[in-house]
């Protein structure tokens, strides 16, 4: 028996039930995976603290080479030692840090609202090292990461990641060679917290001079190197409060 | 017995070269230029493509029955959509790591017209076992170009190959660049991609005169 496809009648059937097949496959699909996707997410975001910490399996010529999520989970109880928030300036001992949403916490600060604002702090070689989250806005759309600092706020290592930069220009921030020059600069302009400045003009590609508050930019990718500086000082500004009292103890 | 009969094996090998979806057709430019500045990012793409294509065009196939025509566009759409979805939340859960190479890709298979074409053109009259066969075949199509695409890219733009350098360090110069060579920035943006497609487009034709339209 041929259906006749052309009344109007089988067709909202058709459409209702094509609905409710897709509806149900995804819903089924969505809630099975949704552990899964929760665990590599809470793995992804483990390893990206440590990797900005210096916490890594990187070999001098290797790329980017997260501790591996079967004992990273381990190896974050090992490293990160406390877990701290700053509320409206104040700084409070939090175990759940961790499992605060930056990107809101963030955007709350930014608008005034209160704010719980995460600091991770861990302990490398004897000193204590302080893991602050970042979150801004590059060319296309998000760029987040984490970035350490010593008492001296002499930057240990970052980590930056983005949702859309251009493949082959902005994306190229979470490489290793733009990610590395970070290391050792200092955020300390005199007094002041003046952050770290993607240039473009800075006239030190290898990155000898550490002093300069300065890395070099990706040419090709001036939006996504203003938005990286922009989310530092950002950074900075949020948790000056909590940087003043690691510096002057 | 051969695998394929004649007619079949053509379903796959047309795409790949005389009726080449980007080539001939002119379909998919779009991803072809917005994906195609890493080798790596097109492989990923076009193995994302040939999945989604294959099954797709089986799926409307099996369909092609049932869907009524008033529709069949928004039934193609969901289709799509669909399976990108399941592709996607798949791999956040068991390939972690590939999803995130792919997160930006993925939205861009939904408005692949490549795909929409097949469904339209082929699938939608076609058995199930020739519409997988047409499916792949356009989808290994577009991947042969967008891999050759990238890889001129990445080549001439970077200097590497799936990220990895192979014409010496451009800051310490090493390599070519100890004898003046330069990357040409021009390559890793989008306008480069059409130089590139076109001069694959163009060499083509001139192999082949058959393909030159008639003016």
């Amino acid at each position: 028996m041929a259906i006749n496809t052309d009344k109007n009648g089988y067709t909202i059937l058709f459409s209702v039930l094509m609905v409710i097949v897709v509806g149900s496959i995804l819903a089924f699909l969505a809630s099975g995976l949704s552990d899964r996707i929760k665990e590599n997410e809470r793995f992804e975001k483990q390893q990206n603290i440590l990797y900005a910490m210096g916490v890594h399996e990187n070999t001098p010529d290797s790329g980017v080479n997260f501790i591996p999520t079967d004992v990273v989970e381990e190896k974050f109880e090992e490293n990160i030692t406390e877990q701290y928030v700053l509320i409206d300036g104040e700084i409070k001992k939090d175990d759940n840090a961790f499992s605060l949403d930056v990107k809101k916490e963030i955007a709350a600060f930014k608008k005034g609202e209160e704010a719980k604002l995460p600091i991770f702090v861990g302990k490398k070689d004897g000193e204590n090292v302080y893991v602050l989250p970042m979150y801004g806005k590059g060319l296309w759309d998000a760029i987040w990461g984490f970035i350490s600092v010593d008492k001296n706020m002499v930057v240990q290592g970052v980590y930056f990641d983005h949702k859309g930069e251009t493949a082959g220009l902005g994306a190229n921030i979470k490489l290793r060679f733009f990610m590395d020059d970070f290391i050792g600069e200092s955020l300390l302009d005199g007094g002041s917290y003046a952050g770290i400045t993607v240039s473009k003009t800075n006239n030190d590609p290898v990155n000898e001079d550490k002093q300069d508050n300065e890395v070099d930019a990706i040419a090709g990718s001036t939006i996504t190197g203003n938005g990286v500086t922009a989310m530092i000082k950002e950074t900075l500004k949020a948790y000056k409060p909590y940087l003043e009292t690691i510096r002057t103890n | 017995m051969a695998l394929l009969s004649k007619k079949d094996a053509n379903l796959i090998l047309d795409p790949l070269a005389d009726n080449n979806p980007i080539t001939i057709q002119v379909l998919g430019i779009c991803s072809a230029l917005a994906i195609t500045a890493e080798l790596k990012a097109s492989l990923v793409m076009s193995i994302s493509v040939i999945f989604v294509m294959g099954v797709g065009n089986v799926v409307i196939s099996l369909m092609r029955n049932l869907i009524p025509s008033k529709i069949r566009i928004i039934a193609q759409l969901i289709v799509v959509a669909t399976l990108v979805i399941v592709v996607d939340q798949v791999l956040k859960a068991f390939a972690y790591e590939l999803s995130k190479t792919l997160s930006v890709f993925v939205g861009l298979i939904i408005t692949n017209c490549i795909i929409m074409g097949r469904f339209e053109a082929f699938a939608l009259g076609n058995g199930v076992w020739r519409s997988f066969l047409d499916g792949i075949g356009n989808a290994l199509g577009y991947g042969v170009i967008l891999v050759m695409v990238g890889f001129f890219r990445e080549l001439l733009g970077a200097g590497t190959l799936f990220g990895i350098p192979v014409l010496g360090d451009p800051i310490t110069k090493t390599g070519l660049y100890a004898i003046g060579y330069e990357n040409n920035g021009f390559m890793i943006i989008p306008p480069a991609a059409l130089i590139v497609v076109g001069i694959i487009i163009w060499v083509q034709r001139s192999r082949n005169k058959a393909l030159i339209e008639e003016a």
